[in-house]
């Protein structure tokens, strides 16, 4: 099971603005280990972020995104102490949902 | 009554069909647990943007890409990309000389704002695009990144 991601959501004016680093090797399938073998690609295919049953931000990515993936978004409609909830899915059909409670701030 | 339902269910699909055909309705782009592998193949600006969904794209001023002119590991290069054209529906980074084009693809609903930040792997020094698609046309702005160490190979 693949560690959990940390999810910053915060209220920014009346945005809520959405931080996340997901823990993911995001290997490219392109490397060879130190005995020439091909290492296979194991990469996140999906991400979907979703506030109050609504998607509020859905992503497809290729292998080209950097290990540990970040991602940064705003939205609006949300309020402090609702919801955000962040699932991603890899090509290995492993999948990881996480979320987080919207903070107040500036 | 069975017949009329399965009458209307076939009209109905072909509808479908119809849009499907006309590019209204973009599979890869509406439904959000499908993976665009042909798009994540491509090799080329023009092929990603063909695999899209797009005839071709528009220069435009009204995208704004965040990156640094020059990035030491290629590994870890932060892009953002901001959207200024209404009704912006998805953004996507592409990298023209990765040995695949297209890096993500993000769609963006309403409500939610026209912009993303993530960070990429680049092979080399590279144009990165950020393509968006806004009301149905393509548009893309350019920016070159220098890579000083690629971060792809092994």
């Amino acid at each position: 099971m693949a560690d959990p991601m940390r999810i910053r959501a915060s209220m920014t004016g009346d945005k809520v603005e959405v931080k996340v680093l997901m823990a993911h090797e995001m290997e490219t399938g392109l490397r060879r280990d130190a005995s020439g073998n091909a290492i296979p690609a194991h990469f996140i295919r999906n991400v979907t972020v979703t506030h109050g049953g609504k998607t509020v931000l859905s992503a497809q990515w290729g292998t080209s995104v950097s290990r540990n993936p970040f991602l940064h978004f705003r939205f609006k409609g949300g309020k402090a102490g609702e919801k955000v909830m962040i699932t991603w899915l890899d090509n290995k059909g492993e999948k990881r949902t996480d979320e987080a409670v919207i903070v107040g701030g500036g | 009554m069975d017949a009329r339902r399965r009458e209307v269910l076939k009209t109905g699909g072909g509808v479908l069909a119809l849009a499907a055909a006309a590019g209204i309705i973009r599979p890869g782009v509406t439904l959000a647990q499908e993976w665009n592998k042909a798009a994540f193949e491509t090799r080329s600006v023009a092929e990603t943007v063909k695999a899209l969904g797009g005839g071709g794209s528009t220069p435009s001023g009204a995208i704004e890409i965040t990156a640094p002119d020059i990035a030491e590991n290629g590994a870890v290069v932060p892009v953002a990309v901001e959207s200024k054209l209404p009704r912006t529906q998805a953004i996507a980074i592409l990298i023209e000389k990765n040995p695949n084009t297209l890096s993500a693809e993000f769609e963006i609903p309403a409500g939610t704002d026209p912009f993303v930040s993530t960070r990429v792997k680049m092979a080399e020094t590279s144009n990165v695009y950020a393509l968006v698609i806004a009301d149905g046309k393509y548009f893309h702005a350019l920016k070159e990144i220098k890579v000083t160490i690629g971060g792809c190979g092994g």
